[in-house]
């Protein structure tokens, strides 16, 4: 279970503070797809980097199964939006999908194992031998969910990983993901501005304000568990939700200009 | 900002007092390393001397005017060469051949030929400053937009007109890198032409110091040269800079 | 074709020189086929053994010594802010020092042996893989450096599959710039003050005025350069493919 307390994040430097998190709080039990949805800049890749150990908190805490995070915990994958950076291009794809898995020290038929697994799950086995910047943006942030599913972690947290890929293969994403979860029994952590992708994957959708961000609404998603593009969106339950989400970050924004 | 200045000046301070301290505690002997202090104090004397002046002046010479001929002949060979498929396809074997020779391997070859004046140590800093130029230019104008060109051509602009408005804006922040690295390595040659062949300059004038014994001069004399490295570096970084910032738009695409 | 636009020119110019030195009175211009028929005398194997392998040997050991140093160092200090602020003017200044006017330094602590030749050359070599391994260092991408964090690369693993190979391109340009260097340096080192060597050869030719010797010597450290320069390429396109793939499918 992901435990975040009162988490509280400013940036200080060159002589100036911004608060990008006010004080959040909320649980994600174990096996659950969360979606947290946001406006641009509202912090949720603060938010992301402070449960992944990668960002010191100002304030609160954040712990994983009773352990408080303090670095990068084991059993955390992260899958970046920079999909283009973060997969190191002097390795083919193969060797960047084993690299976490030698770091882990698995034995070579494990490690191999899993490299095959995780690229054929993404619909990648042809691709072990090409460079990461052989391939298009949505293939090569395939590569990057198969390194996060090969490590096979407990928790997997995507930081809007398909904010700049095409429509299509977004949508195949998608089904990924969610196809990927049910299998895996994973808990994930998805961050996303955009509305319909947080209905249509989460579990349940957390939305954040604008900065200094606060959690506006937990709100559970009551679609049923199997999903398709086509009709998962066109039933009305969809639209009520997604207009629901629409209405409370519009209001959000609102609330805040008319503070200042 | 502030912060690293006074770390860059802490560290200059400390090497410094390193300098200083290590012949005084006899770590190495004042006669092979003397003190900074005595350094400086040395530098102090040779400031005085008008031989120092001239020295300064011969070295200065040398390297503006061979960074003045290698510049001109290496733009305007580079552009042509560059504008002419044919002639790019015909030089490109001869230019990979040439430009790894080690300028150096000239110095006998000058001697010779030219004595051991002003002209051997020009000699050297052009070849050895004009290949990082020409090969700068042609490889900025390989980097020409085919669209931007077949745009101009399509507006019926000849070769000169395209050499003048695409061929030279895109090349421009090449050249200048190219002018930079060039700017370098004439400093070098022009000191090693010096040293070696004994053409008037400080390099002759380290050699001096060294034969007969003045230690702390020689050291002063290289502080010298190396100031002046740092003046060379860091103004043609500053031009470079003003250059790109000149060209945003043709740089922030070739960038990524 | 390829063949013929690779060849035209230096063919053509080599016929230029032959046919315009043939014959040459001129004392320090020999004709050129006086200089190729005199070749095979002066560069005999003992020769090759006694002169240009030291001389090599030596450029090797020091510009090895250098790669190793400057990024170790590099490495050291890139990863640093406070400290590369700290030493980024002193190293400037080294830098920027002719490494020419090394030679009598050095020839004061270490003599005009082998070890002051490599010394030489080290000295000279290290600033550019330094600052340029310091500036790689540096500009490791922040994504990568936050995907390794979180996937638990540290230590060893980290310098080897992170830091350098993202470094590499920039340390591989400094290496260059010190290849050309290191050449310098040698021929330089030998000029000064040795008994043997190329440097020490051609010097040698010149003042006995053994005019078409030296020209072969010239020839050779020419040749010496071209080859070196062919094999820091190859070794180039051996670590760096990846880095000029990359590069080729940005452009587009
Ligand atoms: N390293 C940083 N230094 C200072 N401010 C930052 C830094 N990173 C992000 N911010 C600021 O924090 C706020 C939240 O940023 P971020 O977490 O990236 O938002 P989001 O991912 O939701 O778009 C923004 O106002 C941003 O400008
Ligand atoms: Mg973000």
């Amino acid at each position: 279970m992901l435990n975040v307390e009162g988490l509280r994040k400013t940036y200080t430097g060159d002589g100036r503070a911004v608060e990008a998190i006010r004080d959040l709080t909320f649980t994600v039990p174990d096996g659950d797809l969360t979606c947290l949805v946001g406006p641009s800049g509202c912090g949720k890749t603060t938010l992301l980097k402070c449960i992944a150990g990668l960002l010191t908190p100002s304030g609160g805490t954040v712990t994983l199964d009773g352990t408080p995070v303090t670095g990068p915990p084991p059993g955390m994958a992260v899958v970046f939006q920079e999909y283009g950076r973060s997969l190191f291009p002097w390795m083919r794809v193969a060797a960047n999908v084993e690299l976490p898995l030698r770091q882990k020290r698995l034995p070579r038929e494990r490690r191999r194992e899993l490299v095959h697994e995780s690229l054929a799950a993404v619909g990648l086995a042809d691709a072990h031998a090409a460079y990461p910047w052989q391939l298009s943006g949505g293939m090569q942030q395939r590569v990057a969910i198969a390194r996060a599913i090969a490590y096979e972690p407990r928790v997997l947290l995507m930081d809007e990983p398909f904010a700049a890929v095409d429509a299509q293969t977004r949508a195949d994403l998608e089904d990924l993901i969610r196809g990927l979860w049910q299998r895996l029994g994973v808990t994930v952590l998805f961050v996303t501005h955009d509305i319909d992708e947080a209905v249509y994957l989460g579990r349940r959708v957390l939305i954040l304000s604008s900065s200094p961000t606060v959690i506006l609404e937990d709100l559970p998603i009551d679609l049923p568990a199997e999903r398709d593009q086509l009709h998962t969106r066109a039933t009305p339950r969809f639209t009520e939700l997604r207009t629901h989400v629409y209405q409370q970050i519009q209001a959000a924004k609102n609330t805040v200009h008319a503070d200042r | 900002m502030r912060g690293r200045l006074a770390l860059g000046l802490a560290g200059l301070a400390g090497f410094l007092l390193i300098l200083e301290v290590i012949p005084r505690l006899g770590l190495v002997s004042s006669r092979y390393l003397p003190p900074a202090t005595e350094i400086v104090g040395a530098l102090g004397r040779e400031l005085a001397e008008t031989a120092f002046w001239t020295a300064l002046r011969d070295t200065l010479n040398g390297w503006v005017l061979g960074l003045l001929i290698a510049a001109v002949a290496g733009i305007a060979l580079g552009l042509l060469i560059g504008a002419v498929p044919l002639l790019r396809e015909l030089t490109a074997s001869t230019i990979e051949f040439l430009r790894p020779i080690p300028s150096v391997a000239l110095i006998p070859l000058v001697v010779v030929l030219l004595g051991t004046g002003l002209e051997s140590k020009l000699v050297l800093v052009v070849y050895a400053a004009f290949w990082q130029i020409l090969v700068q230019v042609l490889y900025g104008v390989r980097d020409v937009d085919p669209v931007a060109d077949e745009t101009a051509r399509a507006y019926g602009l000849d070769r000169s007109a395209r050499i003048v408005h695409v061929l030279w804006p895109t090349a421009l922040p090449f050249v200048m890198t190219g002018l930079r690295l060039a700017a370098a390595v004439a400093l070098i040659l022009c000191v090693t032409g010096e040293l070696v062949i004994g053409a008037p300059g400080l390099g002759t004038r380290i050699a001096i110091a060294q034969t007969s014994g003045a230690v702390a001069d020689m050291y002063a004399l290289i502080v010298v040269t190396g100031l002046l490295g740092v003046a060379i570096n860091v103004g043609a970084r500053a031009v470079e800079r003003r250059a790109l910032r000149w060209h945003q738009s043709v740089r922030s695409e070739a960038a990524v | 074709m390829r063949v013929l636009k690779w060849t035209a020119l230096p063919v053509v110019l080599i016929a230029i020189w032959w046919f315009a030195t043939a014959g040459s009175e001129e004392f320090y211009v020999p004709p050129l086929q006086t200089i190729i028929e005199s070749a095979p005398d002066v560069w005999t194997l003992d020769r090759l053994r006694a002169d240009v392998l030291p001389s090599l040997l030596r450029l090797l050991a020091g510009f090895t010594l250098a790669l190793i140093i400057g990024i170790a160092l590099g490495v050291l200090i890139g990863g640093r802010p406070r400290v590369r602020a700290t030493v980024e003017p002193v190293l400037e200044f080294l830098r920027a020092i002719p490494p020419p006017v090394l030679v009598p330094v050095i020839m004061l602590f270490a003599g005009i042996g082998d070890g002051m030749k490599v010394l030489v050359i080290v000295s000279g070599c290290v600033w550019p893989i330094l600052l340029n391994a310091v500036e790689g260092v540096r500009a490791v991408d922040g994504v990568l450096t936050e995907t390794a964090r979180s996937y638990g690369l540290t230590g060893p693993a980290r310098l080897w599959r992170l830091t350098l190979p993202a470094a590499g391109p920039q340390i591989v340009a400094g290496a260059r710039q010190a290849l050309s260097v290191a050449i310098i340096l040698m021929v330089i080192s030998e000029m000064f003050a040795a008994s043997s060597g190329i440097g020490f050869t051609i010097v040698e030719f010149q003042r006995s005025f053994a005019i078409p010797e030296m020209w072969t010597g010239i020839i050779v450290l020419g040749l010496l350069g071209v080859l070196l320069s062919g094999l820091f390429r190859l070794a180039e396109t051996a670590i760096l493919g990846w880095y000029h793939g990359l590069r080729r499918a940005q452009k587009g």
